[in-house]
């Protein structure tokens, strides 16, 4: 069974993210987030574990691919120590403005170069851009079937089995492999790298591909981003409602929301 | 502008932004309604009364089961340049439509907008605002390609008032039964919960089962009776919701310790809600929970401790239990609300 685990580096989740000009502004806006560390987006690991679950269930091994800059071995790293076999990330100055289906299409011809995969697997999105639409884009351009938002995998003869979980249940759906997955948190808690992982991955060599190595020109990118802006700040002054007896402070705080007009 | 809206529904059941997204097309010309699933009458009906000027039906056993493929290719067939090349197609956003716009876009080479919370024409093109980084930031987005497609978010555009017997041409379209799945069970949620469209909510946290002065039940070990505990203070929280209408949230502590299902959770790896009124029950207020939650109109915070990161977005806070608040709220509630 060979399966491979995409994954992305976003900056953490704690991260004070903000639009700044870039220069005097007038060549627009830019993201900073400050010294905030960059990990592998939280919902990927979900995806490693779901890869991991599936390699210790029929053997074989699991492979992490990332499309990201030189910064992003450091999300491949945790994928190692995590337990994944190997990692390859596919970075090239053409994909920096690259939308999602460009980025289902270089994942695409990356599955396709390593070979023979039996599954691939995404998280449910990712805490940057969030669209949570490549993994079903990538599907598409494979042509294999996509089983979204996974909470539980099972693998017999050549089909998969999964539970999808949706705001409506949990639906039983099945696919002959090749297939793409996504894995959500149902999977199970994703596993902290280990020790001996961490020294194997620091060892690791983790191959750089470009997309000259992929033999694709760049995607064109329909999606772009025009501007950027950071939320209206909120009015965030407390009144804390005080008072003798729950009652009597039920009564003003009632009293103050129904002032609000928001019922 | 030609629009098309993709009517979401779960065996029937229709997403109420579905609506959202017809009263959003109508404000930018006409709209076509486009519904897919067998024996589906009844929501063609529902989206001429909801505002559509057409419907466009494909009502077939195999397309009974939400499947991506079958569903994308008849939604790509459909709205193919040299068929209905609709300017613009707009979905609710849910489980489903996040898959079928991302394939239908890579088979018409255009670009899916997510989780849009406006659309503006700037000098004759469409531009979407949308969340990222977790609504840290929002950006403003353009799709170059043909159709523009867009997954809308709940609650951020008007729904349109149903007008009881309108009806009009329902189009039948040709169904591509194109299926790589097969669907074999459903088990319904144990609490089905749409966060998402709720006006009011009101949410638990770890606090719930932190009432050391309920008994429980002899026999119980020490995590059967803290989930027990919590079950009552859920009760508390869900009383106040069903006065306001509204529905139950949970943090992921809740969550994670067993107190409520999964299909309730707010925030990071939970829903991402907007309610006119949130109410945060024995939630600390973890950034995680934050991000699903912050942009609510009014934000009301009952907890234990005075320093607890909720009390930083919050317009009122109570420091108190929320065993003896969250009673005396309702009680209060149903008094002023005549109910």
């Amino acid at each position: 069974m060979k399966i491979i685990a995409c994954i992305k580096q976003v900056p953490d989740s704690e991260a004070k993210v903000k639009a700044v000009p870039i220069g005097d502004g007038k060549a627009g806006q830019e993201i900073t987030w400050g010294d905030a560390p960059l990990v592998i987006n939280p919902f990927d690991e979900f995806a490693v574990e779901g890869a991991l679950q599936q390699k210790e269930a029929n053997g074989g091994t699991v492979t992490a691919l990332c499309i990201g800059p030189e910064s992003a071995r450091d999300a491949l790293k945790h994928a190692l120590a995590m337990g994944a076999d190997e990692a390859i990330l596919i970075s090239d100055p053409a994909l920096n403005e690259i939308d999602s289906a460009g980025a289902a299409r270089v994942l695409a011809a990356a599955v396709k170069k390593i070979g023979d995969a039996d599954m691939v697997m995404f998280g449910r999105q990712t805490l940057d851009n969030g669209s949570g639409v490549t993994a079903a884009q990538t599907a598409r351009v494979l042509g294999w079937p996509m089983l979204g938002l996974v909470g539980q995998i099972k693998v017999d003869a050549g089909s998969v089995r999964v539970e999808r979980v949706i705001d409506e249940g949990r639906v039983t759906v099945s696919a002959k492999l090749p297939a793409v997955l996504s894995v959500v948190q149902s999977i199970g808690e994703a596993r902290y790298p280990s020790f001996m992982g961490i020294r194997k991955a620091s060892k690791a060599n983790i191959p750089v591909w470009t997309l000259g190595d992929l033999g694709i020109e760049a995607p064109a990118s329909v999606v772009s981003r025009a501007e950027l802006m950071n939320p209206p700040v909120r009015e965030t002054v407390v009144e804390i409602i005080a008072g003798d007896t729950p009652e009597a402070i039920a009564e003003t705080l009632v009293e103050k929301i129904l002032a609000e007009k928001v019922l | 502008m030609k629009t098309f809206v993709y009517i979401d529904h779960f065996k029937g059941e229709i997403q109420p932004a579905s609506w959202e997204a017809i009263g959003l097309g109508k404000t930018l010309g006409s709209v076509s309604a486009v519904v897919f699933g067998s024996g589906v009458d009844a929501i063609a009906k529902a989206a001429f009364e909801h505002g559509a000027d057409e419907v466009f039906v494909a009502d077939d056993a195999a397309l009974e089961d939400f499947r991506a493929e079958p569903y994308a290719s008849t939604l790509s067939a459909l709205a193919s340049r040299s068929v209905q090349n609709p300017d613009l197609i707009l979905f609710p956003i849910t489980a489903r439509t996040r898959e079928l716009a991302a394939m239908s876009a890579v088979d018409l080479n255009t670009g899916v907008l997510t989780d849009i919370t406006a659309l503006d024409i700037v000098d004759g093109a469409l531009v979407a605002t949308r969340p990222i980084y977790e609504g840290k930031v929002l950006e403003k987005t353009v799709c170059s390609g043909k159709p523009v497609m867009a997954t809308i978010r709940p609650r951020f555009f008007p729904k349109p008032a149903a007008e009881a017997g309108k009806t009009g041409t329902v189009t039948k379209v040709e169904v591509k039964a194109d299926a790589l799945t097969t669907v074999e069970g459903y088990s319904a949620s144990e609490s089905v919960v749409n966060l998402g469209d709720a006006g009011v909510i009101v949410s638990g946290g770890r606090g719930v089962s932190n009432n050391p002065s309920l008994q429980p039940p002899a026999g119980l070990d020490e995590k059967q009776a803290e989930i027990w505990r919590a079950h009552q203070g859920f009760a508390l929280v869900g009383e106040l919701a069903n006065v306001l209408g509204g529905a139950v949230g949970a943090s992921r502590a809740a969550v994670d310790g067993g107190y409520i299902p999964y299909s309730h959770q707010v925030g990071q790896t939970g829903k991402v809600v907007t309610p006119d009124l949130y109410i945060a029950c024995g939630i600390s207020g973890a950034i995680q929970h934050q991000v699903g939650m912050r942009n609510a109109k009014l934000i009301v915070a009952i907890n234990k401790d005075a320093d607890a990161p909720i009390f930083k977005l919050a317009r009122y806070g109570v420091v108190g239990d929320l065993f003896q608040i969250v009673p005396a709220v309702t009680a209060e509630f149903k008094k002023k609300l005549g109910k």
